[in-house]
């Protein structure tokens, strides 16, 4: 394991370790009970089309500002403990992480509901975009569910 | 100095990833829609009709925001981070 500390809200090309991240985040304290993650990974089919590949580009400054309010803002608004916001930028094959939501709080009704709640604010308000390659060629995505 | 800056679908439209524009102290959007349109046609009609969102020094701001010299305005197609 890295002994180097990250910070909680990165925008990174490389791949990451859930188990890494996991551990990082539960040195926050000694009062955290429990930990709700997400992990969203690549996935081969969408909307019936069949995908070779993603490609995520983000609007460097804006993203991780964006990513920092949700963090501090699940922070206070849910009374958890802490929360780490990864995502992944650049190429990324079918199956391989794209982002990582981990939500630490004393109980885990709170961290369930900073964790889903971060997902969708994400998705709403983060400047990334996602380019799928299909067979029928590239195709910039404009909003998911 | 204004900047712009152009993203995914809208770099591509644009063929590349700012432009800078001199337009005086202050503009309107409308403005620097025209500004945009003068070279890129169908990206200035994309911000005239407020068919995509602007960030101006990395905030999203509504349609009547002014914009000053030496601000950095982001034209942001519908995000898809996530999964």
């Amino acid at each position: 394991m890295s002994t180097t500390l990250q910070p909680k809200v990165r925008i990174q090309r490389e791949d990451f370790s859930v188990t890494d991240e996991i551990e990082a985040l539960k040195k926050s304290s000694k009062n955290i009970g429990g930990l709700v993650v997400f992990l969203g990974t690549g996935r081969e089919l969408n909307k019936g089309e069949s995908i070779a590949d993603l490609n995520f580009e983000h609007y460097p400054k804006m993203a991780e500002k964006k990513l920092d309010d949700i963090r501090v803002k699940a922070i206070k608004d849910f009374n958890i403990i802490d929360m780490s916001i990864i995502h992944r930028i650049g190429h990324i094959d079918i199956g391989e992480n794209i982002v990582l939501i981990i939500a630490a709080g004393e109980h885990r009704k709170e961290a369930f509901v900073a964790c889903e709640w971060a997902i969708a604010e994400l998705k709403r308000t983060t400047p990334i975009w996602k380019k799928e390659t299909t067979t029928k060629g590239e195709v910039w995505v404009q909003s998911t569910p | 100095m204004i900047t712009v800056k152009y993203f995914a679908q809208l770099r591509q439209m644009a063929g590349k990833e700012e432009d800078q524009f001199e337009l005086g102290p202050q503009i309107t959007l409308d403005q620097l829609s025209d500004a945009i349109g003068s070279n890129l046609p169908k990206i200035g009609e994309l911000v005239r009709d407020k068919k995509i969102m602007v960030s101006v020094n990395f905030d999203v701001v509504a349609s009547d925001h002014i914009i000053q010299d030496g601000d950095e305005v982001g034209l942001l197609p519908p995000f898809s981070g996530g999964i």
